[in-house]
Parts: structure tokens; C-alpha cells; sequence
């Protein structure tokens, strides 16, 4: 890939202010860049600020510190209107919880609809029903269920319909949180599997926030492993899996489980202490042209 | 389940592949015919809105298809055939023999000034319903900006917003009505001033913690991301969702704001005669109750009709906004 | 075959709703053999909580028993069917003394404003009629068994000044205080994170081989299935579609839903393009399925589908299947490529 960036994260502190003497430190410089049309796994714990770094990027949160530049233009501070406009529209996020992410007294027409009208982005009424009838049958539903309340759907056509408002706009990015995390496993891989269409389809990059690796490896081309608000690993999805670096990294592959009994029943756990594990001091090393690993100065 | 099948050979062939049409069957219930289906169950709730719907019909009509005027003194021919004003009559029917003849019909008799009371105990609960809307109005329209607003800007806003509730808040009503009485004439209006002041503070409560619950929602996330403007996400996202408690705590504060006004009235600060308000009515009433008890039977009856219209009406309505077991 | 602890009978039941009856359970068998772990798989809805909060006594009050037994072999060797007790009787000599429960978050199973010590010395000092000092001993003792780290100190912490994997540590303990013969663990490291997930697993494993426990595990992981389990069932719209040891269930599995699970999860080691996946979505059993509930999302579905549920069909001494695929008139229907080669990869590398 040769091209530019599409999304540039350099240094990115996002930190919250809870009282005079207390601060949460959710992420704690992290940088990477995603490609036009790639698929980047951001992998973390719960509380690794996963899901902050998602929200800074998309301006759900103002960024303490460190640059975020999408499509050529700085969103990380304050935003002029046609920034602003270009960031709601080429940047859209698919959300976690598919009972909460969509507004229950409202219609799927208008949940799907409410981009395009906020942006005026149709001329007529029926261009707009004409545009959520078409996003819907490409996520796999029928036009007839924009008619439908939310409550009316289980939670993988739920979150086909959290898919569909965000595809509607025709963006270059969607971050998507988690957002298979919540399903059946039997429904997770029809959402994937949709998902990936659409990117062969529309050419969008994802920003792919899990907690599970294995469905991280399915969809992404790289991988960036977050501990304590730290990238302590970034890599192709290959060089994560086969040739991981950093003994958390290591540590996480060790813990998912395999559904292979013969194999599971023997595999010992690697141990890492991620308790006392302090990243403050640590520097970047690189180990070829897209694996990061987070070092102790003065390591190897 | 039918066990007992016994297969035959052609049940054995594969059935043509579907297409994942993914209609599972979701049960269609629309929210709103829910609740109302929940809330038409409710006989304690049904019975307050039936006494509600009383008070209305009758107070739209009765004062129409009345002979009297409210404030009008009626004349009566009474046994003697002499015209007399109709000073504190029991109430009669026309040429009826029970107490003091006279040639009119009194359903509620007349007050000590010869009024009738059908007419005026009607007039008054018009009076009464006024308040009611004026409630509603003010509870909607400031007392609901106010807590959205506080609500979902938080920080220093929220901050302000909520000092000054609590300021206002604990000064007595009465004490506001005082000083408003320097700068403003008795009356109806008074009483809405003093509304205005003071009735909406439990609204904005109810409304700031709905929409505290509801502002880290994903779907309102999902509408900032799409670009929406602030005013949008509350009147157009959490609005909408917010609609049951608001209601209900509608429901509650009407009668108190009815209550207010009697209260006011009742004491003198209220209507000014020969205006009448339900609450004046029951002063009226109260000074002569002793010899004329009838009087204050109609006005009371009306003021409790209301109350307790209203707080079951607002009880049932709770139930059935309240989420339940089973509900989807 | 050790004997059974534990046996689930034709279970059925249902929760009344204000829409209508959902029938959540639709005939349940269920074996727990002394000292041995079964695991119950199954998506969101399929019943399996259900059933073990039966087992318990702790279904919701709108749930109605519409028929089954639960026998627990109680002394030696008589046998007591759980479901004819009363609730009182229940919580007097089977919970807690007999069968212990682990839920999957910690935090509703603590009592917040008590120190984790109390809550586990409660329940010995109230079942087993320990004395303060024994008790807070033992309590002690608890907390090493479960991997805690200076127990003395940690006796007196609340529930909050824990992370969560330590919380879930604290319910295991809680749960083993009044040394039960029956753990059921219900999704107990679904709230957990993957490194966690790992421990409390190892954990459940060391304490169910030191104090000869048997397991009921819930869980819709089959990872985690593949760890822990002696026995699988795999659960589909309230009933069990496919039962077996760990190995049949993995290297021979039968059942189209058990192939569409197996395959729907992307593993580390293999690389396909696409994922399988199974359409549709699991059934809303406000409406009783007709015939197999899970024709409708099934490829291999046949006419007969439509008409009657499936039998179970038995493969081998311990392996039993509910679909009509292996009734003799049936057409031979081999599991899909890809599983197959999974199956081997996965056999080779135990090697």
C-alpha cells in the first residue's frame, strides 16, 4: 500500500478528569494509521481504552493530546464547518450493544435515514425511502422492516441495522466497537461475513475494536494490541499471530481457548503479570516496515 | 409435539434451499397500544379517568344549558308570590315543596348572595381545569427544557441550573404569593404567577434524571456521530423516551397545581368575587357551614373528584409504563 | 461409567408472559456422572440457564413446571426428585450443602456493603454450624484454594476493592463453603476477559479434581467447552439437539447446528476466506416450533422436518443425536468439507 494514510492517530492521550486530585488515564499515546479500504483490529481487555480510542478518534471526545488526521485534515482540536461536515460523514461507528444503539420509539426508516436528512444529502422524500429500501436489502433485511420498530428485531438484525446507518453515508472509515460482542456465535459470523462484503463492495476501511482474537485475525490486515491505554504490539495480522513480541501479546494468544479438546485440556497458560505491568518508560521499537513492539528502554 | 409420526419415505427429501428471509417472528407489539392495552385493563385507572371525563362534560355544559348566569342574582315568586331575591335556598325543584318555595330549580340550591350554586359550583371547576392545562403547559414547556437541558449539558451548566432550582425551591409558596400580591392584583392570574415560579421544579427533576440515564446511550452517540446538532439530539432522541415518566409526573402535578389554586383561593389570595373557583367556593361554604351544609357539598365533591381522578389516572399510568416481565 | 449424580427427566417448561407462554424448555435429559463436568452449549435463549436455575429451585416466579424430574442422588443411594420440593425444603437441604452455584457476574452474586470473609463464614457458620473462629479459618483456607494471595488480609476487603477476576474467585469460594458435591457454573467467565477467563478455568479444574466435584457448565464458548468438558449437550430452542463426550461432540459431531457452531467460529490456526455461518436467527418460542425448530435455519432441511421433531438417535454408547438426517430413510449427508479438514487439523496437532 502505497498510498497516503486515511486516518493518521500520532501520540493520542485521551485522559478524563473525574476530581481535582483524580484523573483516568484511558489511553496513553498510541499511534498508528489505518489505509484506504484496510481492515485495522484494535484487540484490548476490558478497561485497556479500547473503546476510548474509537471515541477520540470519531470527536466523541475532545483528544487531550496528539494528532488525528483523516482524509488530509486535522480532527483531532477544534474543527471548521466543512471538516466538521467531512468527519460526520466519511467517519461513521457501528456500536457495541445492538438493544441500546438504536432509538426504541423511532421507525428503522428514520434511524437509517437520520444522516442523510441531517445533512441534507436528498433532494425529495423519495429519494430518501428510496436510498434506506436499497442500504436495507444490501444488509440483508426487507424494505418493508423500515416500516418496523426496533423492538420488532432479534440482535443480529439489529445490529445489521446499526450497519445500515452507518453505510448509508457512504463513508471511508467505520469504526466498529466491539460490535459482534454481543451476538450468538452462530449470528457473529453473519455479521462479519456481512461486514466484509461490504468492504470488498464499498472499499471502506474498518477500524475493527475487539476483545476476541480469533475473530480479530478473520477480519483484519493489521492488529494493534492495547494494554493499559499503551499499543504494546502493532502488526500485520501475520506477524501478530506467528511471531508475537510482547509478552502480553503472547499472553492473550496463550488465553483464547481453542475448540479442540485434545489440544485445550494440555495447554498451559503463559504467565504475564498485567497487574504491576507499567508501560510509562517504555519505548517503541520497530522490527520491520509494520511491526511495533512496545520495549523497556534499553532492552534487546 | 407429535411424537407418534410414523415417517413415510417421501418425508425424506431435502426442501429447497431458502433464502435466510430472517423473520423470526418478532412479536409486533407497538409500544403505545401496550401501554394503552395495560392501561385499559386498569380498573382503579379507568375509574379516575371516568371521574375526570365527569368534571370535563359537566363543566363544559352545565354552565351553557344553565338558566343563571354565574354571577347573575336571581329573583324568585316565592309561596306568597312576592319577588324576592333567592338567598340561601336548599336545593328544589321548580315549584318543588321541600324548604322555602320557589318557582325556579335549584339543583344546588343558592349561596347567601342568591346565586346558583349548579351554575357557579360548574364555573369553578372550569376554573379548576384551567389550572389543570396551565399545569401541563408549564410543566411541559419549562419544566422539561429545563431538566433536558441541565441534564444533558451537565458540568457547570447543570451546575448553575440546579443551584437555582434549589434556591427557588425553598422558598414557601406562600411567601411568593405575598410578594407577588404587592406587585400584581388577586385573581386568576396571580395564581398562575405564582405557578409558574414554583410548579415546574419537579418536572425538570424527573426530566434532568431521565435524561442523565439516557445521554451515554449508544444511540444518541450514534446521532452525534452522524453530525446532529444538540437541540435535535434532545427534542428528537431522548424525548421521545422520555415521554412515559413525563407524563406521568404530569399526571401528578396537575392535581397539585389544582390544589394550589383552592388552597389560594380558599384563603383569599385566589379568585376575587364574584369570580368563583372551587376553592372560593369551599370558603363560602365553610362560613356557613354550619347552617347551610349543603353548600359546600357540591365544590368539595368537585375538587375531589379531580384529585382523585387525577392521581389514579397518573397511579395507572405508571403501571403501565413501568416495563414488565414478558415485555419485549 | 461412574454413576450418575445428577438426572434431568423430560424437563418442560414455560414462563407465562402478558403476550403469551413462551415455552423455554421442551424436554430436557440430562446426565451428570460423579466427579465429571458436562457442559451445556447453546446460543442465547436456547434454555440453558433455565433448566440448571430448575435444578436450583431458582426459577422466576412466572415460571411454570409442566413436567420432568430432577433426581438427586442424596445419601448413599437415594435418590430425591429436586422438583417435587418445596422452596424452603430446597434451600434447607439441597442448596449450598449439596449443589453450589457460580453466576456469571460476581457482583449480583456479593453482597456489596459486606467483607467477602463474612459472606463466606455466613454460610458455614449457618449449614454447617461452625463455630466463629473455625469458620473464619476455614474461610481462609477458601481463599487459598482459589488462588487468592494473602487470604488473612483479603478476608476483610469488600467486594468492590476487587477486580473482577478476584470477585468470581470469591463466588467459587462462596460456593464451596459448605462443600457441595454439584457445582453449577452459569457463563461464569463470560464477564470476564480472555487472560482471566484462563485462570478461573484452571481454577474450576484443580477444585473439581481435588474435592471430587461434579460440574454442570454453561457457557455458549466452545473453546471454553473444549477445556473444561467431559460431556457436552448441545442445546437448541429448549431441547438438547446433540449429546456426547467432548470428543464426539468435537471430532465427530452430527448435528447440522453443531457443524454451523463448530464452523461459525473462526479458529487461530485455520485461514479460510469466508466464515461459515448459520442463517437466520434462533427461534422466538413465544410460538412453538412446528416439527425441528431448527429446520428453518437448517441447509440439510427434509419434509419431514416440517411435520415432527426429530427423535434421538443414537450413535454410540455415548453419543445421541436429534436430527432426522440419521434416520435410516435418510439421505447420507456427510458434515461439510471444510469441518472435516478442520477436524483432521485439529486431530493431527493433538499428536
Amino acid at each position: 500500500m502505497t498510498n497516503e494514510p486515511l486516518l493518521k492517530v500520532k501520540n493520542l492521550r485521551q485522559h478524563f478528569k473525574i476530581s481535582r486530585e483524580f484523573t483516568v488515564k484511558a489511553v496513553n499515546g498510541v499511534s498508528f494509521d489505518i489505509f484506504p479500504g484496510e481492515t485495522f483490529g484494535l484487540v484490548g481487555e476490558s478497561g485497556s481504552g479500547k473503546t476510548t480510542v474509537g471515541r477520540s478518534v470519531i470527536r466523541l471526545y475532545d483528544p487531550t493530546e496528539g494528532d488525528i488526521e483523516f482524509n488530509g485534515k486535522n480532527i483531532a482540536g477544534n474543527m471548521d464547518r466543512s471538516t466538521r461536515k467531512m468527519l460526520r460523514k466519511d467517519m461513521q461507528m457501528i456500536f457495541q450493544d445492538p438493544m441500546s444503539s438504536l432509538n426504541p420509539r423511532k421507525k428503522i426508516a428514520d434511524i437509517i435515514g437520520e444522516g442523510l436528512k441531517i445533512h441534507g444529502f436528498c433532494e425529495s422524500k423519495t429519494e430518501l425511502e428510496e436510498k434506506v429500501a436499497a442500504i436495507l436489502q444490501k444488509v440483508g433485511l426487507l424494505p418493508e422492516h423500515g416500516s418496523r420498530y426496533p423492538g420488532q428485531f432479534s440482535g443480529g438484525q439489529r445490529q445489521r441495522i446499526g450497519i445500515a446507518r452507518a453505510l448509508v453515508m457512504n463513508p471511508k472509515l467505520i469504526i466498529a466497537d466491539e460490535c459482534i460482542s454481543a451476538l450468538d456465535v452462530s449470528v457473529q459470523a453473519q455479521v462479519v461475513n456481512l461486514m466484509k462484503d461490504i468492504q470488498e463492495e464499498t472499499k471502506c476501511a474498518y477500524l475493527f475494536i475487539a476483545h476476541d482474537l480469533s475473530m480479530v485475525k478473520y477480519i483484519s490486515d493489521k492488529i494493534g494490541v492495547l494494554h493499559k491505554g499503551y499499543l504494546v504490539e502493532t502488526g500485520s495480522t501475520q506477524e501478530i499471530f506467528s511471531n508475537p513480541r510482547h509478552p502480553y501479546t503472547k499472553n492473550l494468544l496463550s488465553a483464547a481457548p481453542i475448540a479442540n479438546p485434545r489440544v485445550e485440556k494440555q495447554r498451559k497458560l503463559l504467565s504475564y503479570d498485567s497487574i504491576n505491568a507499567d508501560y510509562e518508560h517504555d519505548v517503541i521499537r520497530q522490527l520491520s516496515d509494520t511491526h511495533f513492539v512496545l520495549e523497556p528502554q534499553g532492552g534487546n | 409435539m407429535e411424537n407418534n409420526y410414523t415417517p413415510v419415505k417421501e418425508d425424506f427429501r431435502f426442501l429447497p434451499r431458502r433464502d435466510s428471509v430472517d423473520d423470526a417472528r418478532f412479536a409486533s407489539t407497538d409500544y403505545w397500544k401496550n401501554v394503552a392495552r395495560q392501561f385499559a385493563k386498569d380498573k382503579f385507572a379507568l375509574l379516575g379517568a371516568a371521574l375526570i371525563v365527569f368534571v370535563i362534560v359537566f363543566a363544559i355544559f352545565a354552565p351553557l344549558l344553565s338558566f343563571y348566569e354565574y354571577d347573575e342574582i336571581v329573583a324568585i315568586t316565592d309561596a306568597t308570590g312576592a319577588e324576592v331575591v333567592a338567598k340561601s335556598l336548599s336545593p328544589q325543584f321548580a315549584g318543588g315543596t321541600t324548604g322555602y318555595f320557589s318557582d325556579k330549580t335549584f339543583l344546588f340550591g343558592t349561596d347567601d348572595m342568591g346565586r346558583d350554586l349548579w351554575t357557579r359550583t360548574w364555573h369553578g371547576a372550569r376554573v379548576s381545569l384551567l389550572i389543570a392545562f396551565v399545569a401541563i403547559l408549564i410543566d411541559m414547556i419549562i419544566g422539561m427544557s429545563y431538566g433536558l437541558i441541565s441534564g444533558y449539558f451537565g458540568g457547570v451548566c447543570d451546575n448553575l441550573m440546579q443551584r437555582f432550582i434549589e434556591i427557588i425551591g425553598c422558598i414557601p409558596t406562600l411567601v411568593i404569593i405575598s410578594v407577588l400580591a404587592i406587585f400584581m392584583t388577586k385573581g386568576i392570574g396571580l395564581v398562575i404567577a405564582a405557578l409558574l415560579i414554583t410548579e415546574w421544579i419537579g418536572m425538570s427533576k424527573i426530566a434532568r434524571a431521565e435524561c442523565l440515564k439516557l445521554k451515554e446511550r449508544e444511540y444518541v452517540l450514534a446521532s452525534r456521530t452522524l453530525g446532529a446538532g444538540n437541540f435535535h439530539i434532545m427534542f428528537k432522541q431522548i424525548l421521545p423516551n422520555i415521554v412515559g415518566p413525563v407524563i406521568t409526573q404530569v399526571m401528578f402535578s396537575i392535581p397539585v397545581a389544582i390544589f394550589t389554586e383552592a388552597f389560594l383561593s380558599f384563603v383569599g389570595v385566589g379568585i376575587v368575587l364574584p369570580q368563583c373557583s372551587v376553592g372560593s367556593l369551599i370558603e363560602a361554604g365553610f362560613n356557613n357551614i354550619t347552617i347551610l351544609p349543603y353548600q359546600i357539598m357540591p365544590p368539595i365533591f368537585v375538587l375531589a373528584f379531580l384529585m382523585l381522578g387525577f392521581n389514579l389516572v397518573g397511579d395507572g399510568l405508571r403501571r403501565a409504563l413501568s416495563p414488565k416481565i414478558g415485555d419485549v | 461409567m461412574p454413576e450418575n449424580i445428577l438426572s434431568v427427566k423430560g424437563l418442560d417448561i414455560s414462563f407465562r408472559g402478558n403476550i403469551g407462554d413462551v415455552h423455554v424448555i421442551r424436554g430436557v435429559d440430562l446426565d451428570l456422572p460423579k466427579g465429571k463436568t458436562v457442559a451445556i452449549v447453546g446460543e442465547s435463549g436456547s434454555g440453558k440457564s433455565v433448566a440448571m436455575k430448575a435444578v436450583t429451585g431458582l426459577l422466576e416466579d412466572n415460571a411454570v413446571i409442566n413436567g420432568g424430574q430432577i433426581l438427586y442422588r442424596y445419601n448413599g443411594n437415594e435418590y430425591i426428585d429436586l422438583l417435587s420440593l418445596n422452596e424452603k425444603e430446597m434451600r434447607r437441604k439441597i442448596n449450598g450443602k449439596h449443589i453450589g452455584m457460580v453466576f456469571q457476574d460476581p457482583m449480583t452474586s456479593l453482597d456489596p456493603t459486606m467483607t467477602i470473609g463474612k459472606q463466606l463464614m455466613e454460610g458455614m457458620i449457618l449449614h454447617k454450624s461452625y463455630s466463629k473462629s473455625d469458620a473464619k479459618e476455614r474461610a481462609v483456607e477458601l481463599l487459598r484454594t482459589v488462588g487468592i494471595l494473602e487470604a488473612e488480609k483479603r478476608i476483610n476487603n469488600y467486594p468492590h476493592q476487587l477486580s473482577g477476576g478476584m470477585r468470581q474467585r470469591i463466588v467459587i469460594a462462596a460456593a464451596l463453603s459448605s462443600e457441595p458435591k454439584v457445582l453449577i457454573c452459569d457463563e461464569p467467565t463470560t464477564a470476564l476477559d480472555v487472560t482471566v477467563q484462563a485462570t478461573i478455568l484452571n481454577l474450576i479444574k484443580d477444585i473439581q479434581a481435588k474435592m471430587n466435584l461434579s460440574v454442570i457448565f454453561i457457557t455458549h464458548d466452545l473453546g471454553v467447552v473444549a477445556k473444561v468438558a467431559d460431556f457436552v449437550c448441545v442445546m437448541y430452542a429448549g431441547k438438547i439437539v446433540e449429546r456426547g463426550t467432548a470428543e464426539d461432540i468435537f471430532y465427530d459431531p452430527q448435528h447440522p447446528y453443531t457443524w454451523g457452531l463448530l464452523l461459525s467460529m473462526p479458529s487461530l490456526e485455520t485461514e479460510e476466506e469466508r466464515l461459515f455461518s448459520i442463517p437466520g436467527s434462533p427461534p422466538n418460542l413465544l410460538y412453538e416450533p412446528k416439527g425441528d425448530a431448527f429446520a428453518p435455519r437448517n441447509e440439510y432441511a427434509m419434509a419431514i422436518d416440517e411435520k415432527a421433531a426429530p427423535p434421538m438417535f443414537k450413535i454410540s454408547e455415548t453419543h445421541e443425536v436429534a436430527t432426522w438426517l440419521l434416520h435410516p430413510d435418510a439421505p447420507k449427508v456427510e458434515m461439510p468439507k471444510e469441518l472435516k479438514y478442520r477436524i483432521e487439523r485439529a486431530k493431527a496437532a493433538s499428536l
